[in-house]
């Protein structure tokens, strides 16, 4: 029986795309909540220091120590980790609409898409 | 004042700055940033970055239900972000290089022009006249769902409307703001496209530009997680609820008192400047 092949539509990128965001954002802030908790029971009583910028520790700016943190059950870190999951939310909404326009047969779209991604990647 | 507390005043005022900017459209960067700055004395490249990351949440939130709608304008919406993308690089690095008080002094003058922005009467352009080579050629005109039915628009002026959002990256990616206003303007009175695309389509540009300026204050330690916690989980509620209560509310005099608020905290932004204090 020849199955009908369903062409793939610009609706039909719509709907996953705003699944992508949603999903993304929920679990995002998911994870930031509970590095909240940890956080909190942990650093509540003391005292907020923001006045004077002094950068974050090398463990906040790259995956590989901030990973090894989160295991070791910190709350900071954690944070961390759900806002990584955030920014990388719109990021791959883009990689998506690559592969979908990829799938419609749209190059000049794919092009476009393309760039666009490959400049906020080579930035990070 | 302890961490604790800290962070409890932190989540009700991003709460109520999500809630605000979702019901009058202006954003909740543009009262994240003086809350910060002005009442808890934070520096102000910390607060850009808290701001920044707050603008991914809510668009990224709020887009997810335009994009189901079928308002957005997506192949628009990845054709621009080229542009703003470009310019939010381009403005995260010069951010880190201009003196506080400039960008505070800069804020200021944004905040002012946004605030009068969310006043103007913004008429949908009825316009079904020929479209450029340009828009045909990338695919951006479009319809949109009305009561009345489907309506199709025409997208003009596609150059224009591409450099008018290369300096809303830049003006992003400096101030860690969304910078919907400017992407509004650009897209309605420039390409002349229907109101509530412009407004659904900006919106969904609104994280990817964000995300593009938010790689480089992550690298310069600029995003830092005790501050972002509450921002980002009071922003995202606040939103909510404004969502929600979006269409049981008139917004007119509540638009008024925010812009009125806005407008004070503007001016308030530019005087520490002036005077170096922040």
């Amino acid at each position: 029986m020849p199955l009908l092949k369903k062409k793939i539509q610009d609706a039909d990128l719509e709907l996953v795309i705003g699944q992508l965001l949603r999903y993304g954002v929920l679990l995002s802030s998911v994870i930031v909540a509970a590095g909240g908790i940890v956080y909190l029971f942990r650093h509540g009583g003391e005292s907020p220091m923001y006045h004077q910028f002094k950068g974050e520790p090398s463990k906040m700016k790259e995956i590989g120590p901030l990973w090894q943190a989160v295991w070791r059950g910190e709350g900071r870190p954690l944070i961390q980790l759900g806002l990584l999951v955030l920014l990388a939310t719109p990021i791959a909404r883009i990689a998506l609409s690559v592969v979908g326009y990829l799938l419609e047969k749209d190059y000049l779209y794919v092009t476009i898409t393309v760039v666009v991604l490959a400049v906020i990647l080579w930035n990070l | 004042m302890t961490i604790l507390l800290f962070t409890a005043i932190l989540f009700l005022g991003a709460l109520m700055a999500g809630l605000l900017g979702s019901l009058t459209g202006l954003g909740g960067g543009v009262v994240l940033i003086p809350l910060l700055t002005l009442l808890f004395k934070v520096d102000i490249h910390y607060a850009i970055g808290t701001s920044l990351i707050s603008v991914i949440a809510t668009s990224s939130g709020a887009a997810a239900a335009y994009v189901k709608e079928g308002i957005t304008n997506i192949r628009l919406g990845m054709f621009l972000e080229l542009a703003t993308t470009a310019g939010a690089i381009a403005g995260a690095f010069l951010s880190t290089y201009l003196p506080t008080s400039f960008i505070a002094i800069l804020f200021g003058i944004i905040l002012i022009l946004s605030a009068i922005m969310s006043f103007m009467k913004l008429k949908d352009p009825d316009d079904t006249g020929s479209p450029g080579l340009l828009s045909r050629v990338l695919k951006l005109n479009g319809s949109y769902p009305t009561p009345a039915g489907k309506l199709s628009y025409t997208v003009r002026n596609v150059v224009g409307g591409f450099l008018m959002m290369n300096v809303a990256g830049i003006i992003s990616g400096l101030l860690g703001i969304g910078s919907g206003a400017l992407k509004v303007i650009a897209m309605d009175n420039v390409m002349r496209i229907p109101f509530k695309v412009s407004t659904t389509t900006s919106n969904f540009m609104i994280g990817v530009t964000a995300a593009a300026s938010v790689g480089i204050y992550l690298k310069r330690g600029y995003i830092d997680p005790g501050l972002s916690m509450p921002v980002v989980l009071g922003v995202l509620l606040g939103a909510f609820i404004g969502s929600k209560i979006l269409t049981t509310t008139s917004t007119a005099r509540l638009k008024i008192l925010f812009a009125v608020v806005v407008f004070f905290l503007a001016l308030e932004m530019i005087y520490n400047g002036y005077t170096h204090k922040i």
